[in-house]
């Protein structure tokens, strides 16, 4: 099902290609030796190379070089082995150099695909490029009325922009494509994925066409939007502003625009106006980067399972169904999590377990899976006890609402609170036998036909066992006893 | 070259020029590409333009910190600053 | 004016460094010397930074070490004058620049630290074109510098530039030696107007960090000095493989000064047919000839050789050279260190630094090089200036297969009056038509004082090598100067003219 804005001239398809930065994990600078964490004390990690100090120079972090081709490999995309680093010419404050060093016509890495897993089935992004590039510093303009303040810290930090082809189709897309490529960058360990610190950013680039229509019209950029939801709300905004300009009779200018998150719309920056002249050229302070096919291949041999294979893992070993596969390996920990869980045995009450109960738990805490108050060897147990019919499903809720709020064995919380299954025939046998001789007469509407009466009775042993009872114990030995 | 090529460079490099010395600069300009022209003689349709003028791999550095951490080191110079004194380069207010 | 100690200033570095040894004078006696001659010879605006306090502490320790048998170097106490290019740790650093005005690096540029660590005392910072660009050492923020060779005409002379300061110093014998940059010809074009020694290293030898970039891709550090021994001498202590710096070259670091043998028989000394322009004075033409001759007595074989883009050199080095500079100077916006000069707005503030801060010449350059990378010239301009310097490097490399050095003029003319050849910007730029070639392939060079022209004014030869071969460059450098036997001096000299 496509996703189409109905206009009052007819409908109309959305085109968007999405350009993320993405902070490379790395102790050091791109070029410098100045350490890239967040948060620190402004201007604390900043070395002279990194203040574009007169006569300094940059030297590649070979870390970072890895780190790209890992994540390229990653993308299932070209390495190319020879790339080149330019710089970009522009002027602003926080960008000391005069120009950040980019890679331009010849990137690290070439065409790749991300396939999504949309409700309507894969869908396949292109992934146009990936090149290194140096991080800018931070301004910020609201701590002095005149002035406004420049902080370094972040400024050649290395970063990878991955560019999309223009092939997503709907704001879900887009936002299926940055979760898609989090998870992958996660799982590489090539990026920590944090958008709230802005490890990893987006500039949306959004045009709009009559359905039908095969030329892309003129697009918007979104910049720096810093979540997933954002992504989506932008792009939806600005789809249906630019449907608007069109159908007023307006053109919709190429031009960088802003998204306001507590307005919920897109506005136009006036600073970034002006017409951009980049001059990019070769950055004489470097060489090419020339890496050997067997420096990839090693890198290559090193790569994770990624999302994708243990999707299908997860489908073939364990039988799940995809879409479960699918939310178990969206995020690396989550799917390690299931993983041990499912090491109990029956894997699909595990994958159930952890997708319902674990996750509405944290959902409402606003907790990540690594802060689960439940640790994955524990929930293995209590689905190893609803397997082993020790327990029954529905006393394992009770039991795991003990586990979360006050922790423990699942083992130790069914035997203190006696919740232990009724196994044992006579003993239900005999709840059945009293049930009947108490009820002689919806025995006998049993008797004359009407066999929803089970349930009644089921119902009515469950309550006198407090839920202890094996349920389908009960429902045969019920037939059994009426019949 | 004329004068608003010159205005335009002078923009983007972000150099201001009074209109006099527009003027003469894109006389000046003029005559340096006229004599820079003489390199369309030479036919360099399968050169490949040079990369590097030394014949070797780029060297590269281990990921390890061991620098920065020292602001005042790169802020010392600085023509303006917060007036707290906090570690910041000040410039005038951009408005976005 | 203090009395300046001609015994001492009118030495070599190997001189000097002999004394020392001997014990005939200490580094103080020498330095002190030195700073009198600098102090008595403030007219010739040498100097933009005077330092005679660190180079009495740095003396003073070297003869300590020496006292201990301890000596760094052949350096170990020798004055020299450094061009206000590199960055000295607590000694402001101008680039001959307004914009650089105040700037104090908290660091040392490699270079100057190997000069440090080798023992040798910095004087103070010379004088020099603006960021390295010219060839006259007129576009100083800090003034002319003033050519000590000078003639009955009473007009003052360029030293060449754009290390004219420390050529200058070096001539007039205010320094034993001084440290210069090459970008097109910048060391050796002045070595070639004020009689002395300058020698450019390969592309690589010296470690870029610290320096204040021109053009990154040509920039190199260099030697300036009165002897070719002395060249190889104070190179030893300049040359280093740094890590900081991308583009250093690790390859195994002779002893240069052991290369000087004297010895050339059947060295192979191409001499470019390319390089006899039309309208070159007869005077260079014939110091060209005698070269040649020069190095055929002592059993060289000079061939003819071709090298037909070499021509090309110098329009392709002024889209190179500002292209990186326009890049490489974007840093000077007031932001961080130097000038800042106040606007409304950030973009006015912008222009105003930049417009006040920079030179005529620099803004010039700016421009042309913010033009050849803008959008629709970049491919006719940039791309065409790589692909040329493709063919040059191929030109030089293929004309080596054949010989082992080459010989040319260094320079068109010898030393013009403060004020020629001002009103038109290609002239000026033809200074470097000899010294270009050399600086776009990256090869060692040296120019080394060959005699007089007509009026009386030094005239230098020029040698090239190929890549890292700068035993062969001092060797054939050596021979030719004693053959030239080159014993004229300023006059003015140490301060006394």
């Amino acid at each position: 099902m496509s996703y189409l804005i109905e206009g009052e001239t007819g409908d109309w398809e959305v085109v968007i290609g999405l350009e993320v930065h993405a902070q490379i994990v790395s102790k050091a600078k791109l070029f410098s030796g100045a350490a890239t964490d967040f948060g620190a004390e402004p201007n604390s990690q900043v070395s002279l190379v990194d203040a574009a100090m007169p006569g300094m120079l940059p030297v590649i972090n070979e870390v970072c070089i890895e780190q790209a081709v890992r994540t390229g490999l990653g993308l299932n995309a070209k390495i190319n082995l020879h790339s080149v680093f330019e710089r970009k010419n522009y002027f602003y404050p926080d960008l000391p150099q005069g120009y950040q060093i980019s890679q331009f016509l010849e990137p690290i890495v070439g065409e790749g695909i991300i396939t999504l897993d949309m409700p309507e089935g894969p869908r396949e992004i292109g992934v146009e490029r990936l090149h290194m590039e140096q991080d800018a510093g931070k301004s910020l303009h609201d701590q002095d009325p005149k002035r406004t303040f420049i902080d370094l810290n972040r400024s050649g930090v290395a970063l990878m922009e991955i560019v999309s082809k223009p092939d997503l189709r709907s704001p879900a897309e887009a936002g299926a494509y940055m979760r898609k490529l989090r998870a992958i960058v996660r799982y590489l360990g090539t990026c920590d994925g944090n958008m709230e610190q802005g490890s990893l950013r987006c500039d949306a680039n959004v045009s709009v066409r009559p359905t039908g229509e095969k030329e892309l019209r003129t697009r918007a950029e979104i910049k720096n939007i810093n979540s997933v939801r954002f992504v989506m709300a932008a792009i939806e905004y600005e789809a249906e502003r630019q449907v608007e300009v069109y159908e007023d009779g307006g053109n919709v200018v190429q031009e960088t625009r802003l998204y306001d998150a507590n307005k919920g719309e897109t506005r136009s920056m006036r600073s970034k106006e002006e017409a951009h002249d980049y001059r990019y050229f070769p950055d004489p302070d470097l060489l090419p980067i020339d890496l050997t096919q067997d420096f990839v291949d090693q890198i290559k041999a090193t790569l994770p399972e990624l999302p994708d294979a243990k999707k299908q893992r997860f489908i073939d070993d364990y039988g799940l169904a995809i879409d479960d596969a699918a939310t178990l390996v969206a995020d690396k920990e989550t799917a390690d999590y299931f993983e041990a869980v499912a090491k109990a045995g029956d894997a699909k009450l595990a994958a159930n377990w952890v997708i319902h109960e674990l996750f509405a738990v944290l959902n409402k805490a606003s907790l990540s899976i690594a802060e689960s108050p439940v640790s994955s060897d524990d929930l293995g147990k209590l689905v190893g006890l609803i397997s082993d019919d020790t327990i029954s499903g529905r006393i394992a809720k009770d039991v795991f609402e003990v586990m979360v709020t006050e922790g423990g064995d699942p083992a130790d919380i069914v035997e203190d609170k006696g919740l232990k299954q009724i196994t044992d025939t006579g003993e239900i046998e005999a709840m059945i036998d009293a049930l009947i001789a108490d009820n002689p007469e919806q025995a006998q509407q049993y008797r004359d036909g009407n066999t929803k009466v089970t349930g009644w009775f089921v119902g009515q042993i469950m309550k006198a066992s407090e839920g202890k009872a094996n349920p389908q114990m009960v429902n045969e030995l019920l037939k059994k006893k009426l019949g | 070259m004329d004068k608003a090529t010159v205005n335009n460079i002078a923009k983007l490099a972000r150099i201001k020029v009074s209109d006099a010395e527009t003027e003469s600069l894109a006389g000046e300009l003029t005559n340096i590409f006229d004599w820079i022209e003489q390199l369309n003689e030479v036919n360099t349709d399968n050169v490949e333009p040079m990369t590097s003028v030394v014949a070797m791999a780029m060297p590269s550095r281990v990921d390890e910190v061991n620098d920065g951490d020292d602001a005042e080191r790169v802020l010392k110079n600085a023509p303006d600053r917060p007036a707290d004194g906090s570690s910041f380069y000040a410039v005038p207010k951009v408005v976005e | 004016m203090p009395t300046v100690n001609n015994a001492l200033t009118d030495l070599t570095i190997a001189a000097a460094r002999d004394g020392l040894d001997k014990g005939d004078f200490t580094s103080k006696e020498l330095t002190e010397a030195h700073i009198a001659a600098v102090e008595a010879a403030r007219d010739l605006n040498a100097f933009i930074t005077e330092t005679p306090e660190l180079a009495l502490k740095r003396a003073k320790a070297s003869d300590e070490r020496r006292a201990k048998g301890k000596a760094a170097s052949g350096m170990d106490g020798i004055p020299i004058a450094v061009k206000d290019l590199y960055c000295t740790e607590g000694v402001e650093t101008t680039a001959g620049s307004h914009i650089l005005g105040g700037f104090t690096p908290p660091y040392e540029s490699t270079v100057t630290q190997n000069l440090r660590d080798a023992g040798a005392v910095m004087l103070g910072k010379t004088n020099m074109d603006e960021f390295a660009m010219g060839s006259a050492n007129i576009t100083s923020y800090h003034g002319n510098v003033i050519n000590p060779w000078k003639l009955d005409d009473g007009k003052d002379r360029v030293p060449g530039g754009s290390s004219g300061g420390s050529a200058a110093a070096v001539a007039g014998h205010l320094a034993l030696g001084g440290a210069g940059s090459d970008t097109g010809g910048s060391i050796r074009q002045p070595a070639s107007f004020s009689g002395i020694v300058g020698m450019k290293p390969t592309y690589g030898r010296c470690s870029r960090w610290g320096m204040v970039a021109f053009a990154s891709s040509l920039d190199q550090a260099g030697p300036m000095t009165r002897s070719v021994e002395d060249a190889a001498i104070m190179l030893q202590s300049m040359v280093s493989y740094d890590a900081k710096d991308s583009t250093s070259v690790d390859q195994p670091i002779p002893d240069f000064a052991a290369a000087l043998t004297g010895d050339i028989k059947g060295l192979k000394v191409g001499v470019p047919k390319e390089y006899r322009l039309d309208g070159m004075p007869g005077e260079i033409e014939t110091l060209w000839q005698q070269g040649i001759d020069w190095l055929k007595d002592a059993g060289a074989e000079p061939v003819e050789i071709s090298l037909p883009h070499t021509k090309y050199a110098l329009p392709t080095y002024y889209i190179v050279a500002p292209a990186e500079a326009s890049s490489n100077l974007a840093r000077y916006d007031g932001v961080r260190y130097g000038l800042r000069v106040p606007g409304d707005s950030l973009d006015e503030m912008y222009e105003n630094t930049r417009g006040e801060g920079f030179g005529a010449e620099v803004r010039r350059r700016i421009m042309i090089g913010t033009y050849v990378l803008s959008a629709g010239y970049y491919d006719a301009y940039y791309v065409k200036a790589m692909k040329l310097r493709t063919l040059i490097l191929q030109e030089f490399q293929q004309a080596f297969e054949g010989v082992d050095v080459m010989l040319t003029p260094t320079a068109p003319s010898p030393a013009f009056a403060i004020g020629e050849k001002m009103d038109d910007p290609v002239q000026m730029y033809l200074n470097d038509v000899f010294t270009v070639p050399a600086s776009m392939a990256g090869l060692p060079a040296i120019s080394v004082p060959g005699g007089l022209s007509d009026e009386g004014l030094p005239l230098g030869l020029h040698l090239i090598t190929k890549p890292f071969d700068e035993e062969t460059l001092f060797r054939v450098g050596g021979v030719l100067e004693e053959a030239a036997n080159f014993t004229a001096q300023p006059s003015y000299l140490g301060g006394a003219s």
